[in-house]
């Protein structure tokens, strides 16, 4: 691009020539993420509802599968991101109000607190991993629904027959099929819960990448109270995979497990 | 041209957008809108001629019943081939990313697209996504047809399904970016006095378009990461023999891929409402009519997917539903059709080369919407769903419609882009030529379909023999059609006219600044005080149909 842009010294440094004011580009910019963000909904939206009608089929292989992934550190890890969630609404906030130094810190916290998320989810991957609950057949162990190699609790395919429609019980070819169903179906979730909390990684380490970059123009003093629109865009992206996970966390880890008692 | 002997003769401007600046780099690099549209052009035109090669090795092979020229094997490869280059990386992009990227921002009176280097990167995505498709072409090719159904895509096909997957996923980002910039310049950077009623129809397509880019094409990329994933490490989504579900594939896929056909035919309508007003010498009839039946394409084509499934086992009941939803996508079709047929009527219409493309397009595109209800009734179709009428069906659409509604854009706005005239004899024969080989192409298709020939089958009974023969006849002289304008575009370059600021005294923005525009598209914002389309009469004058 030529640097050919008028050059009236009012313009703020940050105005992109396309644009007539810092309101117009702050407009647009911040519209243009909302938009971005839609197609995000959209894209988790066909995971969920391949989640959802799957679950809503293998019902009782979907809560055995539920049972094993550890609550606590699911819990954990919500908290972890709801915290980060609140350091990078006080970025947007430091950045408005010009506190330069409290902008940094608030950001690296933010980082940091998004680089506990991922180290959690990697050692609840490596849990699964131990209990060969990776499915496939391609990647770890071979998938073992029955408890499988290092497992401590009640096997998976025990905890679906007691979910199962009590029709079935006592049918001793029913209990042998269905066994064998409960496998693959389990397996399935699985390989959801590995496509959903992997994509929602994926967006985590997306968003560590941006916030490294806004780190390093935040240290250069770029954004105060005129400018500050990628501080509250990065902002935006951040509250979005924080939300994702706000709704992952109970659709994988919570719903239907205790009604059961198991 | 009729107005060549105008008093003042037409010069070039000194400073215009291609001589801004020179070298590669300057290309490469650029976040002109107007330069970005050239590289998709360049790129999509590459594109449109390797999916024409594997459309001519098709025909040429079914010149016979009994398959001499291809193996099986070879010819599954070849028609998806063509399907995934035409589709992905020509239609998609066609009009929005050339044509609507050339001229959006100077219709809505801007410098460029809200977001420049997200223009540029969409292209580079485009490129991205391209150089997959060709990694998988040169290892063989695909054979799963373009529409990968799964469980054949993800556990049985022998071809590179994956790489052709993350290439189709790469250029989805392109077209979100695409849209997503669209969407945002319409909001936000509109010239003063541009208001919504006064946007250029061509624009209102546009953004309908991207409407459907933004909220569809993310499906179809998750749907291909999970048909990857279920390829590359056997976890069970869509594979019955794994647990998983073909139909919910065929659901999700459709999802994107239905309203992806309106992706493709919305820009090329907007095309034709600009050429037809303007060579009609006639303020557009019905102008919200036309506006509004481009969202309401856009928001019916979400609801209508399952067409697609009648035979594939959904429910009786959702398949009357979607039955009667595909009906009404009709509605403002036709609306649309009668819009421009009610603008030419009376009108001082023009024989220009974009006004014969545009009335081939509303022949072809009737043709091909009209055989689409065919296929929505829900007896008819058990008889010619996946058969030749469906093959001729969609191209009445997409051909028919949306590459002739591109070639006449381009004749239309080839001034503007480049300065200079195309030579007009020609390019009315290459019309000509394309409108009688497309329908000796295509219209057999109809019968073969009908009589019951199956598509993508590598061998017919002898006696489709003659109905076959026309089709291939039918496709060398459309080859011809495509050429022509391709040696005529580049000979103009040099030798053509020089066009002038308006050389087709048409209204809008973009032929009130200096063809090629400069980088910055205006020299001053302009202020609108107009009406869109205030053809022969004054600005003040009120609207008489």
């Amino acid at each position: 691009m030529s640097t050919s842009q008028t050059t009236t010294t009012e313009h703020h440094p940050a105005l992109a020539h396309q644009f007539d004011s810092m309101e117009q580009q702050q407009e647009a910019s911040t519209f243009g993420m909302w938009v971005f963000l839609l197609t995000e909904i959209m894209m988790f939206g066909g995971l969920f509802t391949a989640y959802l009608i799957y679950r809503l089929k293998y019902y009782p292989a979907f809560v055995a599968g539920s049972t094993s992934i550890s609550v606590s550190w699911g819990f954990a890890n919500t908290l972890v991101l709801i915290a980060s969630s609140f350091t990078m609404a006080m970025t947007v906030w430091a950045a408005q109000n010009g506190k330069r130094k409290v902008q940094v810190w608030l950001l690296l916290a933010t980082m940091i607190l998004g680089a506990a998320f991922l180290g959690v989810k990697a050692k609840e991957y490596y849990d699964k991993w131990d209990e060969c609950h990776i499915p496939g057949h391609v990647i770890g162990k071979g998938f073992n629904a029955w408890g499988g190699c290092s497992a401590t609790n009640k096997s998976l395919g025990n905890i679906a027959e007691e979910i199962r429609d009590p029709k079935e019980h006592g049918n001793p070819n029913v209990t042998e099929v269905s066994a064998e169903q409960t496998a693959k179906q389990t397996e399935i979730f699985f390989s959801f819960y590995f496509a959903m909390t992997g994509l929602h990684a994926f967006h985590m380490v997306i968003g560590l990448g941006l916030l490294a970059w806004l780190l390093l123009r935040a240290k250069s003093g770029e954004f105060g109270p005129a400018y500050y629109t990628p501080i509250e865009l990065g902002g935006l992206y951040w509250h979005f995979v924080d939300i994702v996970w706000i709704f992952l966390f109970p659709l994988l880890y919570l719903i239907s497990r205790h009604q059961h008692g198991v | 041209m009729s107005t060549a002997t105008s008093i003042v003769t037409p010069v070039m401007p000194e400073r215009h957008y291609l001589n801004d600046n020179y070298g590669i780099r300057s290309w490469l690099l650029t976040k002109d809108h107007k330069r970005i549209a050239i590289l998709y052009l360049f790129s999509i035109t590459v594109f449109f001629f390797i999916g024409g090669m594997f459309a001519a090795l098709i025909r040429l092979h079914l010149l016979t019943p009994n398959g001499e020229l291809f193996q099986a094997d070879t010819y599954n490869r070849l028609f998806t081939m063509h399907g995934v280059n035409m589709i992905f990386f020509f239609l998609i992009p066609s009009v929005p990313a050339v044509i609507g990227n050339f001229l959006i921002p100077i219709m809505v009176g801007t410098k460029d697209l809200a977001f420049p280097k997200i223009n540029l990167l969409s292209w580079y995505l485009y490129i991205g996504g391209a150089t997959f498709s060709l990694i998988a072409l040169v290892s063989g090719g695909v054979d799963t047809g373009w529409t990968f159904y799964a469980p054949f895509s993800s556990g049985y096909s022998r071809s590179p399904v994956i790489v052709m997957a993350v290439g189709i996923l790469i250029v989805g980002f392109s077209s979100i970016f695409t849209g997503l910039n669209f969407i945002v310049t319409v909001h936000r950077m509109r010239a003063p006095g541009m208001t919504w009623g006064r946007l250029p129809l061509f624009v209102w397509a546009n953004y309908a378009a991207s409407l459907i880019m933004i909220l569809g094409t993310p499906v179809i990329a998750i749907t291909l990461i999970l048909l990857a994933l279920e390829r590359g490490f056997h976890i069970g989504i869509f594979d019955p023999k794994l647990g998983g579900d073909p139909v919910l594939f065929q659901h999700m896929f459709w999802f994107y891929s239905h309203p992806a056909v309106y992706i493709m035919i919305l820009p090329g309508m907007g095309v034709i409402s600009e050429i037809v007003t303007c060579f009609s010498r006639k303020r557009v009839f019905g102008y919200s009519f036309i506006a509004f039946s481009s969202i309401a394409i856009a928001v019916f084509g979400f609801v209508v997917w399952a067409h697609h499934m009648f035979v594939a086992g959904i429910s009786v009941y959702s398949a009357l539903v979607f039955s009667l939803l595909s009906y009404a996508v009709a509605i403002p079709s036709a609306v649309k059709v009668f819009n421009w047929t009610a603008t030419m009527y009376k009108g001082s219409v023009e024989m220009t080369t974009p006004m014969l493309y545009a009335m081939a397009f509303i022949g072809l595109f009737t043709i091909g919407g009209l055989t689409g209800l065919f296929l929505a009734a829900l007896g008819l179709d058990i008889h010619i769903h996946d058969t030749y009428f469906v093959v001729a069906h969609f191209h009445y659409v997409m051909v028919g419609g949306m590459v002739t509604a591109y070639l006449g854009g381009l004749h239309f706005w080839w001034p503007k882009m480049t300065g200079r005239m195309y030579p007009e004899a020609p390019a009315k024969l290459a019309a000509l030529i394309t409108f009688i080989g497309f329908n000796l192409t295509f219209f057999p298709q109809f019968i073969l379909g009908y009589m019951g020939m199956p598509r993508r089958y590598w061998a017919y009974p002898p006696e489709f023999q003659v109905l076959n023969v026309l089709s291939s006849a039918g496709a060398s002289v459309l080859a011809v059609g495509f050429v022509l304008p391709l040696l005529y575009f580049l000979w103009s370059l040099k030798y053509g006219e020089i066009a002038g600021d308006n050389p087709w005294q048409a209204t809008g923005l973009e032929w009130e600044t200096s063809s090629p525009p400069p980088t910055h598209n205006f020299h001053h914002i302009p202020v609108v005080t107009k009406d869109p389309y205030a053809y022969g009469e004054d600005a003040e004058v009120t609207v008489v149909h």
